[in-house]
């Protein structure tokens, strides 16, 4: 790499159902300003930036022109970049790659959607083809439905095994000031949650959200000037494989997340990832995927997930905590959800979480999900790569 | 900055309404063209970019309709939106960060299948001026007029780049529209928004365009001669047409600086061969090359006139006929960069521009060029 | 079989609810209620915007002061639209222009009317024209209208 790359600030907004008070610029400017002070910067320092979010959750083209005013960019460099659910880590590796070119060395990645402001299902069925896939699509739900029942049937999981990760992810947002739904839930909630499109209830799907989430970038050597622990971003991966949702492989683990993690691993010299990795933020929209997507994590056997999440090992005194932040199921503004995931991790290895610190997190993984199960990855770890 | 060179070009025919091709194949048919211009295949490419733009594909998540064309699968990709010399720009910076060897962009349009006036409409504040029924035209007719206003342009001078570059059109197999027409032709030709006349305007257009990036050791390997990337500089400005002085391209000024600095042009209308700009519209090549440097400010109307930029002169400006020939939206300026790749590499034919070794390919983003990406190219 | 390329009409249905923020409803809000335009300043760069900006875009310091702004300005530029579209407020031809009102530093937009379109020239001073009944939108100024017709 051109030169190493460290994450040395973030900032989010305290994520509601609707942010009435603010317009989606003005949004944008809460996250920034936070980020901004995290990192010990002013705009002033800002070298670039790359913005994203779904354009039709909020109706508004070239959306990084558009908010000029609140994004940092006024007489500067900015690019928007956008993949639906996975545009957050799209952000984040886009910041990263800007960075390791050598070609700047302080970049802002931003990530924000104000799903209040228009009717989410009939924008995301817009992602699907028009001839051969939008005339059926019943949206992201029944989408992730669909896909649920398949799981049920393949692994033999139970509505009250995925209602374990609704559970765990609800119980964990109590300790995140910035998360969006901070109740408790119980297994008997979810179950007697009302079913949106079987065996996705209420409670098992993931919220929408108004927010934004913004994460400072910086070249090794600025990093080491404005914190004292960088959380260095180690490897990157994507694989967005699928067009149409009936091509996708489900003969096996979540392929593009598993191959994206693969591709990380690898990269990064991680042979056990279980024991390697202290600790996960993953994009989990349905609590269904966010517990047979564990296996695609590679930290089990196939399978295995069920086992692991009901023994309490990714609870956050377990051995691999998965979303001390509460994750997707408790905060979902969508643009800034994967952004959320990488923002979180970083803020582990770097000590910042406060409340749901998970003690000694050295290093974090973080991924995304979106499209046509689609995935993004990224390794972070307060350990300087070689 | 390494030495990274493109190695690949391809393009589709610019068309106004391709009804035989999905985006999708446009896509592929781009993408094949590229992949056999550099002579390698889909498993020597091992990072893609994609250029697309969710209002002008009428659907969200537009890049999820092209992943199989592009040929990304199993592979890292992402996706830009945004005009293509961004998408290229990201490209280009994953091979400099040493992740990626080769990097293929691909751009596409079909401006045929929505509505230009209702998309351009989106681009402005649903709060404020999208209620006044704003679109590309009329905001740009708005940045004309203080232009021309400002710097005594007439319209005599911005005919002449649409006589020019519809003229030089007539040499390019991609371009739309070819035609000779005289600048009377121009000037009685409907006017469509105070002073932009139909014949002032670029047309709709549906296309795709493909290039492949590659690091030195596997560019020199090619069939080609690597066409050289030696500077790229992109830059924003206020978002609100009343924020800007609409005659004054800050951002142009300071994206070319970025550009000129990387690659050492201290002068660049002399050391500068052959440009590709993103004239959407006649105005804007005159005031495109004041914010490039190629003339003084105020001086786009007596450069034109003296005849520097025509394909016999000193610096000719769009040999391909330009933008005014043929705007596949996104598309635009990834073909500035083809374009430019083609002249360098003296492979141009009819439209070469004789001895090209420096190029300077531009796109913009936004109303009114709010964003500017500046590339500059050397040949072998 | 004949076949012929298809082609499939459709449309994008997504209605949208945009938030104007505290800061646009108070603009709106003197629009409507007391017929007055204000913009918001800058104390660091004395830079007055309209539409107000609750950040300054080039500071990024919040901005607290409202100041009135107008009625008059002077046109800077403008152009007389003459193709007709779904989404223009008036049928075509009608001119949009660039007005700065005086003691802002910023221009808006709007539509030029109360005259014929061929005799608007920039430089020209302006004063709005607001609806009568007004909604608490952009269009609550009807138009700018020359002072000196």
């Amino acid at each position: 790499m051109a030169q190493r790359v460290a994450i040395v600030g973030t900032g989010q907004t305290y994520h509601k159902s609707s942010r009435a008070d603010v317009n989606g610029v003005e949004l944008i400017q809460e996250a920034v300003g936070r980020a901004l002070e995290d990192a010990g910067i002013t705009r002033k320092d800002i070298d670039a930036v790359v913005i994203g979010n779904m354009d039709h959750f909020e109706g508004i083209n070239y959306v990084d022109m558009w908010s000029i005013d609140g994004n940092g960019a006024l007489n500067k460099p900015i690019m928007k970049v956008t993949t639906g659910g996975t545009t957050g880590t799209t952000v984040a590796i886009a910041a990263f790659y800007h960075v390791a070119s050598g070609l700047f060395d302080i970049v802002l990645a931003i990530g924000w959607e104000k799903n209040s402001e228009s009717d989410t299902t009939a924008a995301i069925i817009t992602c699907a083809d028009p001839y051969w896939e939008r005339p059926t699509f019943g949206g992201a739900i029944a989408g992730l439905a669909a896909g649920a029942v398949g799981y049920m049937h393949r692994y033999g999981i139970t509505e009250r095994d995925a209602a374990l990760i609704s559970v765990r992810d609800r119980k964990n947002a109590l300790k995140n000031p910035y998360a969006h739904l901070r109740k408790e839930i119980t297994v008997e909630d979810v179950l007697n949650s009302p079913m949106l499109a079987y065996p996705i209830k209420f409670l098992d799907i993931c919220p929408r959200t108004d927010g934004a989430c913004a994460v400072v970038f910086a070249s090794e050597e600025k990093a080491r000037r404005l914190t004292e622990r960088p959380a260095w971003v180690h490897q990157v991966a994507t694989r967005h494989n699928y067009t149409y949702f009936t091509d996708v492989d489900r003969s096996g683990p979540m392929p593009t997340l598993y191959e994206a993690c693969m591709e990380v691993y690898k990269k990064a010299g991680i042979r056990d990832p279980f024991h390697e990795i202290d600790v996960v933020e993953m994009y989990t929209p349905s609590s269904f995927a966010g517990l047979v997507w564990i296996d695609a994590l590679g930290v089990c056997k196939e399978g295995e997930a069920v086992r692991l999440v009901n023994d309490g090992v990714t609870e956050m005194d377990g051995e691999l905590p998965i979303n001390p932040s509460g994750g997707v199921i408790s905060t979902n503004p969508i643009g800034a959800t994967g952004l959320i995931r990488v923002a979180e991790a970083a803020m582990q290895v770097s000590g910042k979480a406060g409340e749901h610190q998970i003690p000694d997190a050295k290093t974090a993984l973080a991924t995304g999900f979106g499209g046509c199960h689609w995935s993004d990855v990224v390794l972070i770890s307060s350990k300087r790569p070689d | 900055m390494k030495r990274i060179g493109i190695i690949g070009v391809g393009q589709t025919r610019y068309e106004r309404m391709k009804t035989e091709d999905t985006y999708a194949d446009l896509i592929f048919e781009a993408t094949v063209k590229a992949l056999d211009d550099a002579g390698l295949g889909i498993d020597d490419i091992d990072n893609v970019i994609t250029i697309s733009n969710d209002f002008w594909d009428g659907r969200t998540i537009s890049s999820m309709a092209i992943t199989d064309a592009c040929g990304s699968y199993g592979k890292n990709v992402s996706t830009v939106e945004g005009d293509g010399t961004f998408g290229a720009l990201y490209g280009l910076m994953r091979i400099l960060s040493g992740a990626f060897r080769t990097t293929l962009v691909v751009a596409h349009c079909k401006g045929s299948e929505g509505s230009n006036h209702f998309i351009t409409n989106a681009m402005f504040n649903p709060i404020y001026e999208r209620m006044i029924g704003l679109d590309s035209i009329s905001s740009s007719a708005l940045q004309a007029r203080r232009y021309m206003e400002k710097y005594n342009i007439t319209e005599e001078q911005c005919a002449m780049v649409s006589v020019k570059n519809h003229k030089n059109a007539f040499n390019n197999p991609f371009a739309q529209l070819a035609m000779n027409i005289t600048i009377e032709d121009v000037l009685k030709s409907k006017m469509l928004s105070d002073p932009i006349k139909l014949l002032d305007a670029s047309p709709i257009s549906d296309g795709a365009c493909a290039i492949i990036l590659a690091e030195e050791e596997i560019a020199k390997k090619g069939p080609k001669r690597p066409v050289w990337i030696r500077g790229v500089g992109h830059f924003a400005e206020a978002y609100n047409l009343g924020d800007r002085d609409l005659a004054e391209p800050l951002s142009l000024i300071r994206a070319a600086k970025k550009a000129y600095t990387m690659a050492g042009i201290t002068d660049p209308f002399k050391e500068i061969d052959v440009a590709e700009i993103y004239d959407a519209f006649s105005y804007q090549e005159l005031l495109w090359t004041e914010g490039l440097g190629f003339c003084e400010r105020g001086g786009g109307g007596r450069l034109i006139e003296s005849g520097a930029t025509e394909m016999d002169g000193e610096l000719p400006i769009n040999p391909s006929g330009g933008v005014l020939s043929a705007h596949p939206v996104l598309v635009a300026g990834l073909a500035r960069i083809a374009e430019i790749t083609i002249q360098l590499r003296g492979e141009a034919e009819a439209r070469q521009v004789h001895r090209a070794r420096v190029g300077l390919a531009h796109g913009i983003n936004g109303a009114c060029g709010q964003a500017h990406c500046v590339w500059i190219l050397e040949g072998e | 079989m004949d076949i012929k390329d298809m082609v499939y009409q459709g449309r994008i249905k997504v209605p949208y609810k945009w938030s104007v923020g505290e800061y646009g409803s108070r603009f709106f809000g003197e629009i409507k209620d007391n017929k007055k335009i204000f913009g918001t300043r800058c104390r660091n760069c004395n830079k007055t915007y309209i539409p107000p900006r609750k950040t300054c875009p080039d500071c990024f310091l919040p901005i607290e002061d409202w100041v009135e702004v107008g009625p008059y300005g002077t046109l800077i530029t403008f152009t007389i639209v003459r193709y007709s579209a779904p989404l223009h407020p008036l049928p075509a031809p009608f001119a949009v222009g660039v007005i700065l009102l005086d003691g802002a530093d910023t221009g808006i937009v709007h539509i030029i009317g109360g005259t014929d379109p061929e005799k608007i020239h920039s430089n020209m001073r302006l004063r709005p024209v607001f609806r009568e009944k007004r909604e608490g939108n952009y269009l609550d100024i009807s138009y700018f209208e020359p002072l000196n017709p």
